[in-house]
C-alpha cells in the first residue's frame, strides 16, 4: 500500500521526500485547495521545484485542487489545473464536476483522482467520476466501515485511498457547511473549516471557553487540556443533558485496522496533516514505515507508537469499526 | 416565480406525513413538491404505503411531483432502492446524490440541495445530462446564484428560503447517540422530534439542530425580504422546506410576496407570528449562515415575540 504523505511547505515536502513516503499531497497558495491557510502551500515556482526534487528521488506529487470553483471565477481553478500539469504533477486531485470535466476534456493523459470531498461513498457514485472524467483513484469519506470500503474497492474500476491518520471528518466530507453556519467561511469555497481567524479563546472564573465566530464551542475546567474548537468536536447541550454530541475531540488512528485495509484492497494510505509542522510530518511518516514494513515481514505492529503525536487527545478507529455509528 | 416544496426532512408519523402531504394538494399555492424519505432510508418504509395516494392527490391538483433520493448511501438495499426509483418512468426523480445520476442514463431529472453545484461550469455539465432543476447548496451567496442563473436560463434555478437549513450529513445517527443506541438499533428515537432537536451551546444560545444523521441550523432561513433580489438574479424557484408549522399560511405569505400583494417589510413579522424561530439569510450574503442581514445591511438577529 502506498503512503501518502501531507506538505504543507516546500520544507515539509522535501522532509517526507527524505524519510520515505511513497507519494505526497500539496497544494497551490489560495483558494483552490482545501487547506487554504495563511502562510502555507506552494507558489507556481515551489510547485515545480518541489515535484522536480521528488520526481528525483522516485516520489510522485499529488496536487490538491478539491475546493469548489467560485462562480463567475471558474478560470482560477481551470488555471491550477493546467499549472498542476504544467509542473508535471503526478496527479491532480479534484472535487468540482465542473473542474474535473475541464481536466479530463483538456488534459485527457493528466491522471485524476477524486478529492474526499466530492462525496464518493459508494460504488455507483464512482462509477459516475470513471465512466465520466476517466478518474484513476478515489478518496474515501470518512463516513464507511472498512468491510463497505472492501466491498466498494472490489466493485469499483479505479483505486481506493483512505486515511488513516489525523483530524476526523464525522459528517461526510464535501457536504459539511457547518462550519460556514458559524464562521461564514465555508471549507468548499474558501477552503477552511473551523478557521482560526473565527476562534477567540478568553477565561472566565478559571475556566477557558472557545468561540468560533459568535458560538461557544467548548469551556475547559481549570487543568483540562484544551482542544481546538473545531465546530463538530465541541460540547454542546440538549434537553437530554450536556457533551460531546457529535464526536469527542481525537484524532483517527487507523494502525490497528491497516490489516484488514490491505485485505480490502486498498491502494493508498492517506495522512491528513498539511497544516502540520514539519517535525510532526516526520515522525508521523517514520512510524508509519515502520508500521507497514511489520505488517509486511507479519511482524507484530508496533503498540501505540503515535500516541505521542495525538497532542494528548484521544484517538480513535472512527468510521472504520461500524460500532462507531 | 415558482414555490417548491421540498421533501419532509423529519421522521413524521406516516399518517400526519400523508395527511400534511394531502392539506398541501388541496391548499397550499406551490408548484412543484418533492416526496420521499432523502435523510434516512430506515424510514422509508413507513411512507411507502401512502406515497401512491398522496402523489396522486399532489398530481390531480395540478402539482408536479418530484420523487427525491436519498443523501448518502452506503448500503446495497439504498443503492437497489435508488435503481429502482431512477429506472421508474412515472416519476421525475430528484438527485441528492451523484450515486444516482449513471442511473439515470441522461433521462430528464432535477438535482437536489445537496449536490454540489457552486459554478456554472459544472451547472451546465449537469444539464448537458439532463437536469432540468437545479436547487442550489444553500450556502451559495448572491453573486454565485446570479452568475450561475445567468449562464443557464433554460434550466430552473430554485433556492432555499423556508426552513431549518440542511448543514451536514453523517454515517453516525447523532440521535442514537445522544439515546445510547447504535444506529442499526436506534429505535427511531428521531420520531420524538418532528421539528428537529434543538442544540445549544453551553451559553445556552440556540446553534443546530438535530435529525438522525442531519444537521441542520437552529435558525429558520427566511429569505422572504430577499425576494427581490432573488428574481432579479435569475432564481427561478423558491424552496421552502416542512416545518411542524402551518405550512399552507407559509407559502401563501411567499405566494402574496412573490406577487406583490404583500410588502417584503411586513412579511417577517408575519412569518414570525406563523413558525416563531430566530430567522436568517447570511448564506446569501456571504456572512454567517445565521446571521439575519436586513434590508440596510445590520446584521441581526429576528428573535420572535414572546
Amino acid at each position: 500500500m502506498e503512503l501518502i504523505c501531507p506538505a504543507g511547505t516546500p520544507a515539509a515536502l522535501h522532509d517526507a521526500v527524505a524519510v520515505g513516503a511513497d507519494a505526497i499531497y500539496c497544494g497551490f497558495n489560495d483558494e483552490t485547495n482545501a487547506r487554504n491557510f495563511p502562510g502555507l502551500n506552494f507558489s507556481r515556482e515551489e510547485m515545480r521545484e518541489s515535484i522536480a526534487h521528488a520526481h528525483r528521488y522516485g516520489v510522485n506529487v499529488l496536487v490538491a485542487i478539491n475546493t469548489f470553483a467560485r462562480a463567475g471565477n471558474v478560470e482560477l481553478w481551470q488555471r491550477a489545473v493546467d499549472d498542476a500539469v504544467e509542473a508535471e504533477a503526478d496527479a491532480v486531485i479534484l472535487a468540482d464536476v465542473g473542474v474535473m470535466d475541464y481536466c479530463a476534456r483538456t488534459h485527457p493523459q493528466q491522471r485524476l483522482h477524486v478529492s474526499v470531498q466530492a462525496a464518493a461513498a459508494n460504488a455507483d457514485s464512482i462509477r459516475f467520476y470513471v465512466d465520466s472524467f476517466n478518474a484513476k483513484r478515489v478518496v474515501l469519506p470518512r463516513v464507511l466501515s472498512v468491510q463497505e470500503i472492501a466491498a466498494i474497492t472490489r466493485e469499483v474500476k479505479c483505486e481506493t485511498e483512505v486515511f488513516i491518520f489525523g483530524g476526523l471528518c464525522v459528517m461526510e466530507e464535501g457536504r459539511c457547511s457547518l462550519s460556514s453556519y458559524a464562521t461564514g467561511k465555508s471549507p468548499n469555497m474558501d477552503g477552511v473549516c473551523s478557521p482560526a481567524g473565527a476562534i477567540q479563546y478568553r477565561e472566565e472564573n478559571g475556566a477557558l471557553i472557545s468561540r468560533l465566530g459568535d458560538f461557544t464551542i467548548n469551556k475547559f475546567a481549570k487543568g483540562e487540556a484544551a482542544a481546538y474548537p473545531t465546530l463538530c468536536k465541541g460540547r454542546y447541550q440538549t434537553d437530554e443533558g450536556c457533551g460531546y454530541l457529535f464526536e469527542d475531540p481525537a484524532s483517527l488512528d487507523a494502525t490497528t485496522m491497516l490489516p484488514e485495509l490491505r485485505a480490502a484492497g486498498v491502494a493508498a494510505l492517506k495522512i491528513e496533516g498539511r497544516q502540520r509542522g514539519r517535525a510532526y510530518i516526520e515522525r508521523v511518516v517514520k512510524t508509519f514505515k515502520e508500521v507497514l514494513s511489520a505488517l509486511d515481514d507479519g511482524r507484530p505492529l508496533p503498540v501505540d507508537a503515535l500516541r505521542g503525536l495525538s497532542e494528548g487527545q484521544s484517538n480513535t478507529t472512527g468510521a472504520y469499526k461500524k460500532t462507531w455509528r | 416565480m415558482q414555490l417548491t416544496l421540498g421533501p419532509v426532512l423529519y421522521n413524521w408519523k406516516p399518517e400526519a406525513w400523508r395527511d400534511f402531504y394531502f392539506r398541501i394538494a388541496d391548499e397550499a399555492p406551490v408548484d412543484v413538491v418533492i416526496v420521499g424519505e432523502v435523510v434516512c432510508s430506515k424510514r422509508s418504509p413507513f411512507l411507502e404505503p401512502h406515497i401512491p395516494a398522496v402523489v396522486e392527490r399532489l398530481s390531480n391538483a395540478g402539482k408536479t411531483v418530484l420523487m427525491g433520493s436519498l443523501t448518502l448511501m452506503s448500503l446495497p438495499r439504498e443503492r437497489k432502492a435508488m435503481l429502482e426509483l431512477a429506472g421508474d418512468d412515472q416519476f421525475t426523480m430528484e438527485v441528492n446524490d451523484l450515486t444516482c445520476l449513471g442511473m439515470l442514463g441522461g433521462k430528464p431529472h432535477a438535482i437536489g440541495p445537496f449536490v454540489n453545484i457552486y459554478n456554472e461550469a459544472t451547472a451546465k455539465y449537469f444539464a448537458s445530462r439532463g437536469a432540468t432543476r437545479i436547487c442550489l447548496p444553500p450556502e451559495l451567496p448572491l453573486s454565485a446564484i446570479r452568475a450561475i442563473a445567468r449562464s443557464l436560463p433554460e434550466v430552473t434555478f430554485e433556492v432555499f428560503a423556508f426552513g431549518r437549513v440542511p448543514l451536514a450529513i453523517s454515517a453516525r445517527c447523532y440521535h442514537a447517540r445522544l439515546n445510547k443506541l447504535s444506529k442499526d438499533n436506534c429505535r427511531f428515537v428521531c420520531e420524538q422530534d418532528p421539528d428537529g432537536l434543538a442544540v445549544t451551546t453551553l451559553d445556552d444560545e440556540p446553534f443546530l439542530a438535530m435529525n438522525g444523521v442531519q444537521t441542520l441550523s437552529y435558525t429558520c432561513a427566511s429569505l422572504l425580504g430577499d425576494i427581490d433580489k432573488l428574481r432579479d438574479a435569475g432564481a427561478g424557484s423558491l424552496r421552502l422546506s416542512p416545518q411542524q408549522c402551518d405550512m399552507v399560511a407559509v407559502a401563501q405569505l411567499f405566494r402574496d410576496v412573490i406577487d406583490g400583494k404583500l410588502a417584503a417589510s411586513d412579511s417577517a413579522a408575519k412569518l414570525s407570528a406563523i413558525y416563531p424561530l430566530q430567522q436568517s439569510n447570511g448564506f446569501l450574503f456571504s456572512k454567517p449562515g445565521a446571521a439575519f442581514i436586513t434590508d440596510s445591511g445590520d446584521v441581526r438577529r429576528i428573535v420572535p415575540a414572546a
